[in-house]
């Protein structure tokens, strides 16, 4: 199967006052059709900077400085600006993280929705209209017809994730990118949109980045993971095999701290520190402040290493055994 | 509605009140009018029979009540220097004040919204920088001097607009004004160009505050994620976001810049209300003083009342009483 998006040695980075901010340095992922990538990391990681630049939506002091964004054999990066904006929304569309801001308050959905099909193709207003009435109806909007009309404070916040998850799915794309859609969100709404999101895709054959903190919910709906630490991909490979048998001690320290993986009575294993701060990062690898297994030899950045088919960690001992 | 109408109703009753006993102490207080209206020859018993005809031989209190008896049926006084009533000479002065207070208003709004625009989507360009230095220029010089430098410039030096007078006015869908013959508008430019520098100021630096407020709000990156041309986010998504709030301090600034053109007036010789009530000032002339002020507090408050209609009008979350 030939990629969808292949991400190479991608930096991005923000020229601030106070210094460079690597908020992204130098990553590498691949994405196949139809499949579900999840991306995680702890906040500030650079996920949400991550899925921006493959838009070209990096606004200054940010800026691209290297690397390569392949989206079905074609180069992002440095495309034009009319280039991209074809692209988005129409190919590659995305929702971001909280709901409550991504919807323009003072316009109406409808607005909204037929203003998104118009942008990239030439339909009558009517057939727009009917178009997003349709996909509010699949992403489980009761009486879409009626609430079209209404405006975004009218809406949940549940509600306008969905009314968002509509607009990405108004013209089919072959990616989308979803920046912690649920993180905002009730945890009983939480699982209904993860559910939903991963039906919808599942049916469209839709490819789909999804972000998140949290490897639980990752794990249920993605077939690859890519986990990022301090503006890198620390490890990346099938869902089956980083989580079930992770290479790196970031991987591993997260997966035990997730509540429902320990043994009952059992204390959570949290990772010790703090996540560094991406602005002046320190030479070496950034997890070795807090890593249980750190030596002498993790003061130099480690390369990528094969733990197994298209199976990758970023550590010189990467961890071999079977996680209890 | 009704609800809301009737109390305000109520607080504009209540301020007029404040605003005429104010009005009449502080009159009382500048000077006895019978000195300045008589001949400096006049006897004694023609000064008392002068001062009887007008009423001012009763005590402060009784004449306050006879005026507010006579406000109350809609009379405010006979002129003591044109013999006729106060507000019929204030009315008739009304619509060419007026119409440069809106010919001002309308220069400020359209030369300042374009202007603060560009210069808050291009904050740190050179023309940016232009457009903010200008405004400090308009905030920060005296607008009589401005108005002079007005008449030096474009009625002295080029002898491009006449510098003094209404001109000739036409009727237009019934009513009489300068905008119905060249002359007339000829005649208006300057003047209204003098009152709207100081606005013009305002509307800029307001417009380009409100857009850098809202560029970087998570609605304008989501409709360029969605493939919306920049035209379309700055022209309907952001334009509308602060209209609301530009026009209500905009509408807000009707009546001061009525009351503001009093200096307009006197520099360009417009006939207007402003210039009445100077030359009525002078004279002690205090019926017309009082009517004016009177006049005055009612079109603010009949302002603020429109503009909290438009404010209603113009943004979907007051209108529709927050969430539903
Ligand atoms: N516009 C910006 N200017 C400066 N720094 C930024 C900007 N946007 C993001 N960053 C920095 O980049 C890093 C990664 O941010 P982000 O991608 O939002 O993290 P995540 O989504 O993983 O929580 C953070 O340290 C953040 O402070
Ligand atoms: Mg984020």
């Amino acid at each position: 199967m030939s990629a969808l998006l292949e991400v190479r040695g991608l930096k991005t980075h923000f020229y601030t006052r106070a210094g460079v901010v690597k908020a992204v340095d130098g990553i590498d992922f691949t994405l196949n059709a139809g499949e579900v990538l999840g991306l995680v990391g702890e906040s500030g990681s650079g996920k949400t900077v991550a899925s921006f630049s493959v838009l070209g939506l990096i606004d200054p002091p940010g800026r691209i400085v290297e690397g390569s964004i392949k989206f079905k054999g074609e180069e992002l990066v440095g495309s034009p600006v009319s280039r991209m904006r074809q692209l988005r929304g129409r190919d590659i569309a995305m929702v971001f993280q909280d709901p409550m801001m991504t919807l323009t308050p003072v316009l109406k959905i409808e607005t909204q929705m037929i203003e998104t099909v118009l942008a990239h193709e030439t339909v009558s207003r009517k057939a727009a209209r009917d178009r997003s009435i349709e996909v509010l109806r699949r992403v489980g909007i009761p009486t879409p017809e009626d609430r079209i009309g209404a405006y975004p404070h009218q809406f949940s916040g549940g509600m306008r994730q969905r009314v968002a998850i509509a607009i990405a799915l108004l013209h089919a794309p072959a990616l989308i990118l979803a920046d912690e859609p649920t993180t905002a969100l009730d945890v009983t709404i939480q699982g209904q949109i993860i559910a939903e999101m991963q039906k919808l895709v599942a049916e469209t054959g839709t490819a789909m980045i999804w972000v998140s903190h949290d490897l639980a919910v990752v794990e249920t709906i993605a077939d690859s993971v890519a986990v990022m630490y301090a503006g890198r991909v620390v490890e990346h490979g099938p869902s089956a095999n980083v989580i079930g048998r992770p290479a790196h001690p970031y991987t591993e320290g997260l997966l035990n701290s997730i509540p429902s993986r320990t043994t009952p009575g059992k204390r959570l294993n949290q990772i010790p520190g703090m996540a560094p701060s991406v602005l002046n990062l320190a030479p070496g690898c950034p997890f070795a402040p807090r890593c249980p297994y750190e030596q002498p030899a993790c003061a130099e950045i480690p390369p990528a290493r094969n733990i197994g088919p298209e199976h990758m960690a970023r550590c010189i001992t990467p961890l071999t055994r079977e996680l209890t | 509605m009704t609800v809301f109408l009737i109390r305000r109703l109520l607080q504009t009753l209540a301020v007029l009140f404040a605003v005429s006993l104010v009005v009449f102490v502080g009159l009382y207080a500048v000077g006895n009018p019978a000195d300045i209206l008589l001949p400096d020859d006049a006897t004694e018993v023609e000064r008392q029979a002068a001062i009887r005809s007008l009423g001012l031989d009763q005590p402060l209190i009784v004449q306050y009540g006879l005026f507010l008896k006579n406000a109350l049926s809609g009379d405010l006084g006979r002129s003591f220097v044109y013999n006729e009533p106060s507000i019929k000479l204030i009315l008739a002065r009304f619509p060419a004040t007026l119409e440069l207070a809106l010919s001002a208003l309308f220069i400020a709004m359209v030369l300042g919204f374009p202007l603060g625009l560009y210069a808050g989507l291009h904050p740190g360009t050179r023309m940016e920088r232009a457009i903010m230095t200008g405004s400090i220029l308009g905030f920060s010089l005296p607008n009589f001097w401005q108005g002079l430098m007005l008449i030096l410039i474009f009625s002295i030096g080029l002898g491009w607009l006449p510098s003094s007078g209404r001109g000739q006015t036409g009727s237009l869908f019934g009513i009489e004004t300068s905008f119905a013959t060249w002359d007339g508008i000829r005649h208006l430019i300057l003047p209204a160009t003098n009152l709207a520098l100081f606005k013009l100021a305002l509307v800029i630096r307001l417009t380009r505050a409100q857009v850098r407020e809202t560029m970087p709000l998570d609605f304008v990156k989501f409709g360029r994620a969605r493939g919306l041309t920049e035209r379309r986010i700055v022209g309907v998504h952001v334009a509308k976001t602060i209209a609301a709030p530009i026009v209500t301090v905009i509408g807000m600034e009707l009546g001061s810049v009525i009351a503001f053109a009093v200096v307009t007036e006197s520099i360009f010789a417009w006939p207007g209300m402003g210039k009445l009530i100077i030359d009525s000032i002078n004279r002690l002339d205090r019926p017309v003083v009082a009517a004016y002020l009177l006049v005055i507090t009612f079109l603010f408050i009949l302002i603020n009342l429109v503009v909290d209609l438009l404010y209603t009008a113009l943004d979907p979350r007051v209108r529709l009483g927050g969430k539903s």
